[in-house]
C-alpha cells in the first residue's frame, strides 16, 4: 500500500511543479532557471531548520521571500532589455547553475554534494507540525493534493485574466504588444514572480516529504531539463497536460525498474530522450494535447 | 612570502590562459552552427562525450595507436553531427526556434543516458600521462599546453577554411543572409549538412583534447556543457570572435576565482559575472 501512495505524492508533487513552470513556458518565457527556485526553497528551509532550529513555517517564508528577490534580480532584467527566446533560455540555464555550485561549495554547512538530511523532530511521533515532518504517507497525499489543487486553481485564475491575454500578445510579437500599451516587463515579472514562487513551494514540500536534499536534485541544470521536458510530454497548453506528463514520466521509469530491476540503471532515461525527440519533432502538443485534438476531430 | 603568493598567482593566470585555449574551441563549433544554422545544440558537450569514448575504446580496448584513434573520434563524431542535423534539426527547422533548442536536449537526456548503458558510470582514464612542464618555480601540465597548441591550430585551420574555400565562403554568406542565398545557386540544405559535420569534428578535436586532460564518463558533458553555451552567449551567439574572446575571460575567472577562493566559487564568479554582463550587453559583449 505505501508503494502505490508514494508513487501517487510523487505524480501529485511534480506534477504542481511542472503546472508552475507551465504558467510561463506556455506563454513563451522558457526557463531554465526553475531548478534554482526549487532548490532555494528546498535549501534554505533546510538550513535554517538544521542551522537555527527555526521552524519550517517561518523558514518556508523566508524561502518564498529569498526566490522572489532572485526572480526579480533576474527577471527584471532579462525584461528590461527584451532578453527572450535562446537568450533567456540561457541566461536562466545559468542561475539554475549558480544555485548549484553555490550549494555545493557551501560544503561546510550544506553537506555539499553528498546532500543533507533535516534534523528528525519525529521521535516516534507520527506528526511534527512545528517541523513539518509526517510519519504517515496519507497525510503527505492529503498535503500535496491540495498544492496540486492551488496550482490549477492559479492556473485557472491566470488563464482568465487580462494578464495572459497581454502574455500571449507579448509571446506573439513583443514590439506589438508594446505598442498596444501593453506594459511588458510587469506583465512578463509578474508571471515569473507567481510561477517562482509556486516552484519554490514545491521544492519545500519535496524536501520536507522525502527529508532529504542533494544540490543535484533539488537544483542545477538537470533539473531544470527534467521539468521542461516532463511539461512538453504531457502538453504545456492544457490544464492536465504537465500533470499528464509528471504521470508518463514517473510511471514510464518506475515499470521500467520493475521489469528490469536495476540492471539497466539507464535505460528509462534513454528512451524518454528518444520519446522527447519524436514528441517535440511528431507530437509537440504533448500526450494530452495530441489525445484531445484527436477526441476533438472525431466527431465533427 | 609575498613573492612566492605572486608566482602562484601568475601561474592560476597562465593556467588560466591555457584553459581559454580549450573554452575557446569548444565554444568555436557551436557559434558555427549556430551562426549558419540558427540551432543550438544543447547536447554539443554529449557529442563530445561520445569522441571520448570513441578514443578511449579504440585506443584502450583494441590497442589503435593514438594519434589514429583520435583521427577516427573526428571523423566519428562528425558523422554523429550530419546524422544529428539530418535526422532530428531538419524536421524542426521550420518550428518555433525554442523547440529546436529543446528537441537537442532531447538528445542530451538519450546520449547521457546511453551511455551509462553502454559503458556503465564508472569513471575511465586513458592511462596516458603527458610529462608536465616546469618553468622557473611554476609547473604546467603537458597535455594542457599541448591541448593549447592544438586548440589554436584548429581555430586557425577553420579560419582559412572559412575565409579561402567556396565551401567556407558559402558557408559565412549564407549566415549572412538565408533568404538570399539560394537564389545565387546555393544549396543551404547541403551547406547545413557540411556545417554540422564541420561542427561535430570540431567536437571530436575538442573531445581529442578533452581525453588527454579528464577522466570520461557518462555525465561529463554536463561539467562542461553549461560554461560552453555561457561563452557563447557572452561573445554573442553566432560571433566567433566574440566566443574566442569571451572564453579567456571566462577561463581567467575560473581560474584566478579559484586560486583565491575554492573551485567551485571560480565558476560562481563567472557565473554572475556572465549573468552581470547580460543585463549590461543583452546580446553578448560583441553582440549586435
Amino acid at each position: 500500500m505505501n508503494y502505490p501512495l508514494h508513487l501517487a505524492i510523487l505524480v501529485l508533487l511534480w506534477g504542481y511543479i511542472y503546472t508552475s513552470w507551465s504558467l510561463m513556458g506556455r506563454l513563451g518565457l522558457v526557463s531554465f532557471g526553475h531548478g534554482a527556485f526549487m532548490g532555494i526553497g528546498a535549501y534554505t528551509v533546510v538550513m535554517l531548520w538544521n542551522h537555527f532550529g527555526l521552524t519550517p513555517w517561518l523558514g518556508a517564508l523566508a524561502a518564498l521571500v529569498f526566490t522572489a528577490v532572485v526572480a526579480v534580480i533576474i527577471g527584471y532584467p532579462c525584461f528590461r532589455f527584451r532578453i527572450v527566446g535562446h537568450y533567456f533560455a540561457l541566461v536562466t540555464l545559468a542561475l539554475s547553475e549558480v544555485t548549484r555550485l553555490v550549494i555545493v561549495a557551501l560544503r561546510d554547512q550544506t553537506g555539499g554534494s553528498l546532500g543533507a538530511t533535516p534534523n528528525g523532530a519525529l521521535h516516534g511521533d507520527t506528526v511534527a507540525l512545528g517541523a513539518l515532518q509526517f510519519a504517515a504517507k496519507e497525510v503527505w497525499l492529503v498535503i500535496v493534493f491540495a498544492c496540486w489543487l492551488g496550482g490549477l486553481w492559479v492556473w485557472r485564475l491566470v488563464d482568465r485574466s487580462m494578464g495572459r491575454l497581454a502574455l500571449q500578445a507579448i509571446s506573439e510579437e513583443e514590439e506589438a504588444a508594446a505598442s498596444i500599451g501593453i506594459h511588458v516587463t510587469r506583465a512578463k515579472l509578474r508571471i515569473t514572480i507567481i510561477s517562482a514562487l509556486m516552484t519554490c513551494v514545491g521544492g519545500i514540500l519535496y524536501a520536507q516529504y522525502q527529508l532529504y536534499v542533494n544540490p543535484d536534485t533539488v537544483s542545477g541544470i538537470a533539473i531544470s531539463l527534467q521539468m521542461v521536458f516532463g511539461v512538453i510530454a504531457g502538453g504545456m497548453f492544457v490544464m492536465l497536460g504537465p500533470t499528464v506528463g509528471a504521470a508518463f514520466t514517473l510511471l514510464l521509469a518506475e515499470g521500467l525498474r520493475l521489469a528490469f530491476g536495476n540492471r539497466y540503471p539507464a535505460l528509462d532515461t534513454t528512451i524518454y530522450g528518444v520519446m522527447l525527440v519524436l514528441f517535440i519533432i511528431y507530437m509537440p502538443k504533448g500526450i494530452l494535447g495530441a489525445a484531445l485534438d484527436a477526441f476533438k476531430r472525431r466527431p465533427a | 612570502m609575498n613573492e612566492v603568493f605572486d608566482i602562484f598567482l601568475l601561474e592560476a593566470v597562465l593556467n588560466g590562459l591555457l584553459l581559454g585555449g580549450l573554452l575557446a574551441l569548444l565554444s568555436l563549433g557551436l557559434n558555427l552552427i549556430f551562426g549558419v544554422i540558427d540551432v543550438v545544440w544543447i547536447c554539443y558537450a554529449e557529442l563530445i562525450m561520445c569522441g571520448m569514448y570513441t578514443v578511449y575504446y579504440l585506443h584502450v580496448q583494441y590497442h589503435w595507436p593514438l594519434v589514429l584513434a583520435m583521427l577516427a573520434a573526428i571523423a566519428v563524431v562528425a558523422l554523429l553531427g550530419l546524422i544529428l542535423h539530418q535526422f532530428v534539426i531538419r524536421p524542426v527547422l521550420s518550428a518555433e526556434p525554442i523547440n529546436q533548442l529543446l528537441v537537442t536536449g532531447g538528445v542530451l537526456f538519450f546520449l547521457q543516458a546511453a551511455a551509462t548503458l553502454a559503458f556503465g558510470i564508472e569513471f575511465k582514464n586513458l592511462g596516458v600521462t603527458l610529462p608536465s612542464v616546469r618553468f622557473g618555480e611554476m609547473s604546467f601540465s603537458g597535455a594542457r599546453l599541448i591541448a593549447f597548441g592544438i586548440a589554436l591550430g584548429g581555430m586557425v585551420g577553420l579560419y582559412l577554411l572559412l575565409t579561402k574555400t567556396y565551401l567556407g565562403t558559402a558557408i559565412r554568406a549564407i549566415s549572412q543572409d538565408r533568404a538570399i542565398m539560394p537564389l545565387m545557386g546555393v544549396n543551404p540544405a547541403r551547406i547545413f549538412a557540411l556545417t554540422s559535420a564541420l561542427g561535430g569534428a570540431l567536437a571530436g578535436l575538442a573531445a581529442c583534447l578533452l581525453v588527454l586532460q579528464y577522466d570520461i564518463h557518462p555525465a561529463i558533458g554536463l561539467s562542461f556543457g553549461p560554461i560552453t553555451f555561457l561563452i557563447c552567449v557572452l561573445g554573442g551567439l553566432g560571433n566567433m570572435l566574440g566566443g574566442f574572446v569571451a572564453a579567456f575571460i571566462f577561463a581567467q575567472f575560473i581560474a584566478v576565482g579559484g586560486f583565491f577562493f575554492a573551485l567551485e566559487w571560480g565558476y560562481v564568479i563567472a557565473f554572475a559575472f556572465f549573468i552581470a554582463v547580460m543585463f549590461w550587453r543583452p546580446r553578448g559583449i560583441f553582440g549586435k
